[in-house]
């Protein structure tokens, strides 16, 4: 079973095995296991370790205090206005970044983030309420610049982790600057773009995990929001902005 | 107060698959604690997750959070290529192990070993390996679903699976025979 022929033949074998094959293919397996002894013998083992492995391989069920810690912390969920699950890490994760550093604006936003206790659901809300918070005058900006070799390097040091930057000036999005917000529960990188006289907000941060999320779209109090996850980051985009447009944006961004 | 749609959907939807999610945590992990710090995570993103879900494979979006939970808490405590083997629960397999009422006491106890030895050369797979295998002969989930729970294409599955079928019974056939 090891010459070339054979070796295509096994993971047909194997699919067959596996029950993936439809019934011409299946036929194909069948008719290749007939003349060959070897793939016969391979088919014969495979199905001998598929049936040792569903008989003997231990299957771990969730112990009746997991199950019970879990049933707990939905319920928690499920009681409207009242503080949400903040886990040690979270808070942790606001105080690794010295709030003082970056002056007094911000040591109001962390402790607003800290006591407000905003439950898990209202991110919309929080990330609106930023964007809202930063159209005020002085609070657009902590770095003003078209250029995203600028607005990068000004996030190291400044954050624990390195947002993608990215220029969209060539379809009319261009970059005017960034700046750092407390979301609760996240620390994020806010870029700002300028779609003709509209502010559109983009706040990252690390997602905690690899999988990307395709976009899915919002709006709170007049503002369009979109959020997606890809390359391990969490963006959320914010604008009084129509939604196609900002649905543009969204689809440029993804593509660089 | 009274409708809590939502969370009763959480509840009504997700939580049937506790189980499975456990045991794939579980032996990707290769420990009890750590399983259940995992499916806590999981189970955390799941809930501010949910209203994303769109109602198709409730089984397979929940074990692809699982599975990231767990890749993150096996690169974050370095353990990943470390194997943590708890004696005691070979041991307690062993003693709920019933025998076949056909088995004489030998044959009965060469299969308790058998099975001892079967769980130990899984565990000792590589992890891409071993999730696909689990995924595939325990839960019995679809090469479709296998390659959406570990965010690789079919093809990718199908080979994994074979190299690690291939491993097992490689190496049940160096292990000598019970005689």
């Amino acid at each position: 079973m090891d010459d070339d022929r054979c070796g295509e033949m096994h993971l047909l074998i194997q699919a067959d095995v596996d029950g993936e094959l439809t019934p011409s293919e299946a036929a194909r397996a069948a008719e290749h296991v007939r003349t060959c002894p070897d793939c016969a013998a391979l088919q014969t083992s495979m199905l001998h370790l598929s049936e040792r492995l569903k008989q003997d391989v231990t299957k771990y069920q969730a112990s009746p205090a997991l199950r019970a810690a879990l049933q707990a912390r939905i319920a928690r969920e499920q009681r409207p206005h009242v503080e949400r699950t903040w886990s040690w890490r979270r808070l942790f994760g606001l105080f690794a970044i010295p709030s003082a550093t970056f002056g007094g604006g911000f040591a109001i936003a962390a402790a607003l983030a800290l006591f407000m206790l905003v439950p898990r659901g209202a991110l919309p809300d929080a990330i609106v309420a930023a964007h809202v918070r930063a159209l005020q005058p002085g609070h657009l900006m902590d770095v003003v610049s078209t250029d995203q070799h600028t607005v990068k390097p000004w996030f190291d040091g400044r954050l624990p982790f390195a947002p993608p930057v990215k220029d969209l000036a060539n379809i009319g999005f261009p970059l005017t600057g960034g700046r750092l917000d407390y979301i609760p529960g996240h620390t994020a990188a806010t870029l700002i773009y300028n779609r003709r006289q509209h502010i559109i907000d983009l706040f990252t941060w690390p997602s905690g995990s690899e999988g990307d999320l395709p976009p899915s779209a919002g709006s709170r109090d007049g503002y369009n929001y979109l959020r997606w996850e890809q390359n391990g980051m969490s963006f959320w985009v914010v604008s009084d902005l129509d939604a196609s447009e900002l649905s543009a944006f969204v689809q440029e961004w993804r593509s660089r | 107060l009274f409708s809590r749609p939502k969370a009763t959907s959480f509840d009504a939807i997700i939580l049937p698959h506790l189980d499975a999610a456990y045991n794939l945590a579980r032996w990707l992990v290769q420990d009890g604690a750590m399983a259940d710090d995992v499916i806590q995570d999981a189970m955390v993103r799941a809930i501010t997750y949910f209203s994303s879900f769109r109602g198709d494979n409730a089984r397979a979006w929940l074990m692809r959070i699982v599975r990231n939970a767990a890749y993150t808490t096996l690169a974050n405590r370095r353990q990943g290529a470390v194997l943590v083997e708890s004696q005691t629960e070979l041991d307690s397999d062993r003693a709920l192990a019933v025998a076949d009422p056909a088995d004489d006491p030998e044959a009965a106890l060469a299969r308790c070993e058998d099975k001892a030895l079967l769980t130990r050369a899984l565990a000792t797979l590589p992890i891409e390996l071993r999730e696909c295998l689990i995924l595939r002969e325990i839960e019995e989930l679809s090469y479709k679903e296998i390659a959406h729970i570990t965010n690789v294409p079919i093809g990718t599955v199908m080979s994994r699976l074979w190299r690690a079928r291939r491993d097992l019974m490689a190496w049940s056939t160096e292990v000598p025979a019970h005689g």
